[in-house]
């Protein structure tokens, strides 16, 4: 057997479901007729839609056939930076399956719903107690919604307050969304450069502070891998200055039951269940983003809420000072069943997912620094930042480096993020490994970089093995295609 | 990428720390980015140009470049009014790849200072600068 995994094999191709089936075939039996026939409103009659007439076989054989062309975490190794691509454990699937979640109706009466809203209670008690936060809503349905609430908590903070403010501070090791986030709620973003240890200095955060700025927004840990170590200081010198501090807890993974957000100074948190808490990831969603606040800014959180009074629960719009409302019912209910069972399955060992996920960055930083060029030698949290700094005389860059690993069996990292390192190669390999799977990808990426010194060309032109070659990623954002049926 | 001594550095144009470039013609001033600017960006997929009309301060941000890679910003290297701005771009952002000096301009200034072009570096001086940022 090849040690890394990569090989090849039969391919099968497949064309669209549009240019399969036969007018006529159908994948489901009718029930036969019981009632009379009657005529359709003529209001009501039109045109079909354009849907092809396929076999259940012919559906079950298209999607098992573009499965086989992917790659994702049940496949192999995934160290996607900053994006936190654990296992799923297939518990979590097993509970949200169950009957009653699965064939629950957002519309059914609040009496019918009690589980359901039981669960959605209780995980908003477990994520405040991880966070030491305060108050949670679940209801934002991704990362960068759960930013965009909490920009709109900021806002209707300061306008209870009679302020006006137009600013916030962005550090350039924050995620990229944050700016946009902020953006989109009317606020301008002020870049601020991090310092020579890749943290923010509180000086900097001092020299732009002022009565015009709502607050700042950390990504804490930040997308260098580096816990904000001034971070208690900044929060004081935001707060003394009425801001407020937001931080991005898309990298929680690195600090669960071991920092509380709450006791550092921060005000809004957002959480991503499908990074820290295993459930599902990519492809657009469902995700889910809670948002969550400490005690002052409770009553701006997005209504409707869960409330709970003599062991009932019910959902409540009694909030005058509310954002209002995000997403339609009561965001992504799967998502948050998933993640209830994850924590619960866990329990007080959460704590160890962290030290095992910053355990797991570090030793991959260790092995891989004499390969690679660490541009930040300290010790990192969850993920690691090389870059392409030593390959660059042999003409060789991130993008072909990475493009190889997928011959030898992994996914590649994030690369060209963050922006404040050249080349970027960011690693994040999740607690959810095991030795020898790690040791193996250190392995190949030495074979990788071993053959950028022998044959740089098969690195240019890799990967080699996949369905697809090199994508000409140049062309596909200068000529987009979008095509529908 | 290339090394720096397989770039282009024209004697005749000023830069800036940011490697924006300006070429004084006929009382307007041209500007671009560098040939070791396109080369860091990679290949560029879309440019925001300024609108004529506008009027900048030095140093402030006059628009973006978006590579596959990266998204830049172009910062005026001098202060004054934009009088023109090239179209091309549109169509053709990879003319910043292929002509950075060349058919790949962004802006046209009036400069409100032309003394201020005199403060930008020469090619010497820029060359000097990226050889300092590589070691």
């Amino acid at each position: 057997m090849n040690e890394f995994g990569g090989t090849t094999g039969l391919i099968l191709e497949e064309p669209l479901l549009t240019e399969k089936g036969k007018k006529g075939r159908m994948g489901m039996s009718l029930p036969r007729r019981d009632i009379e026939r009657a005529p359709m409103d003529e209001t009501l009659k039109g045109e079909g839609p354009r849907l092809p007439d396929l076999s259940e076989v012919e559906v079950v054989r298209h999607y098992t056939r573009l499965s086989t062309w992917n790659f994702g975490v049940d496949t192999g190794l995934y160290p996607l930076g900053s994006c936190t691509m654990k296992y799923n454990p297939k518990t979590n699937e097993r509970q949200a399956a169950l009957t009653g979640f699965a064939g629950a109706h957002p519309l059914l009466p609040e009496k019918l719903s009690q589980g359901a809203l039981k669960i959605m209670y209780e995980l908003e008690r477990f994520l405040a107690e991880i966070t030491g936060m305060d108050s949670v809503s679940l209801q934002p349905s991704a990362g960068a919604h759960g930013e965009f609430a909490g920009m709109l908590v900021f806002h209707a903070y300061h306008k209870s307050k009679g302020s006006n403010r137009t600013k916030i501070i962005v550090p350039d090791t924050a995620h990229g969304t944050n700016p946009a986030s902020a953006a989109l709620c009317g606020f301008s973003p002020v870049n601020v450069k991090s310092n020579e240890r890749g943290v923010l200095s509180p000086e900097a955060i001092a020299a732009v502070m002022d009565e015009q700025t709502a607050g700042i927004m950390v990504t804490n840990p930040n997308t260098l891998g580096f816990f904000e170590e001034n971070i208690k200081e900044i929060a004081e010198i935001v707060h003394a200055r009425g801001g407020l501090v937001y931080a991005d807890g898309a990298n929680m993974n690195a600090v669960m039951g071991i920092v509380s957000m709450g006791d550092i100074g921060i005000d809004v948190l957002h959480l991503n269940l499908h990074k820290t808490f295993s459930t599902p990831h990519g492809g657009g969603g469902p995700g889910a983003g809670p948002v969550c606040v400490k005690r002052h800014l409770e009553r701006f959180l997005p209504v409707p809420r869960v409330v709970e009074q003599g062991g009932r629960y019910r959902l409540s719009y009694d909030f005058p000072h509310s954002i209002g409302k995000l997403h339609a019912f009561y965001g992504n209910v799967g998502i948050m069943i998933r993640a209830y069972s994850y924590i619960l399955s866990l329990g007080p060992e959460l704590k160890r997912v962290s030290q095992l996920a910053v355990l797991n960055a570090n030793y991959v930083k260790e092995k891989l620094k004499d390969t690679l060029h660490l541009p930040y030698d300290r010790p990192c949290m969850h993920e690691c930042v090389f870059s392409d700094k030593l390959q660059a005389p042999l003409k060789v860059t991130t993008l072909d480096m990475v493009k190889r690993l997928i011959d030898y069996g992994f996914h590649p990292p994030t690369i060209y993020f963050p922006l404040v390192v050249h080349g970027a190669i960011m690693i994040e390999p999740t607690e959810t490994e095991s030795r020898e799977e790690i040791d193996r990808f250190i392995r190949a990426f030495k074979e990788v970089v071993k053959e950028a010194g022998e044959d740089p060309e098969r690195l240019h032109k890799a990967p080699h093995s996949t369905k697809v070659r090199r994508l000409d990623e140049t062309a596909a954002a200068r000529n987009p295609r979008l095509t529908c049926f | 990428m290339k090394e720096i001594s397989e770039l282009l550095f024209p004697d005749d144009i000023r830069y800036t720390k940011d490697h924006e470039w300006a070429r004084l013609e006929d009382g307007t001033v041209r500007i671009g980015i560098s040939d070791y600017a396109q080369d860091q960006l990679g290949d560029v997929v879309f440019v925001e140009v300024p609108e004529v009309g506008a009027t900048f301060n030095r140093g402030e941000e006059c628009g973006t470049l978006e590579s596959v890679k990266a998204v830049g910003s172009l910062y005026i290297p001098v202060s004054g009014e934009i009088v023109a701005v090239n179209n091309d771009l549109e169509e053709s952002p990879a003319l910043v790849n292929s002509a950075p000096y060349g058919g790949g301009w962004i802006a046209e200034v009036k400069p409100s200072d032309l003394s201020e072009l005199d403060t930008l570096m020469s090619s010497k001086d820029y060359l000097e600068m990226l050889k300092g940022m590589t070691q």
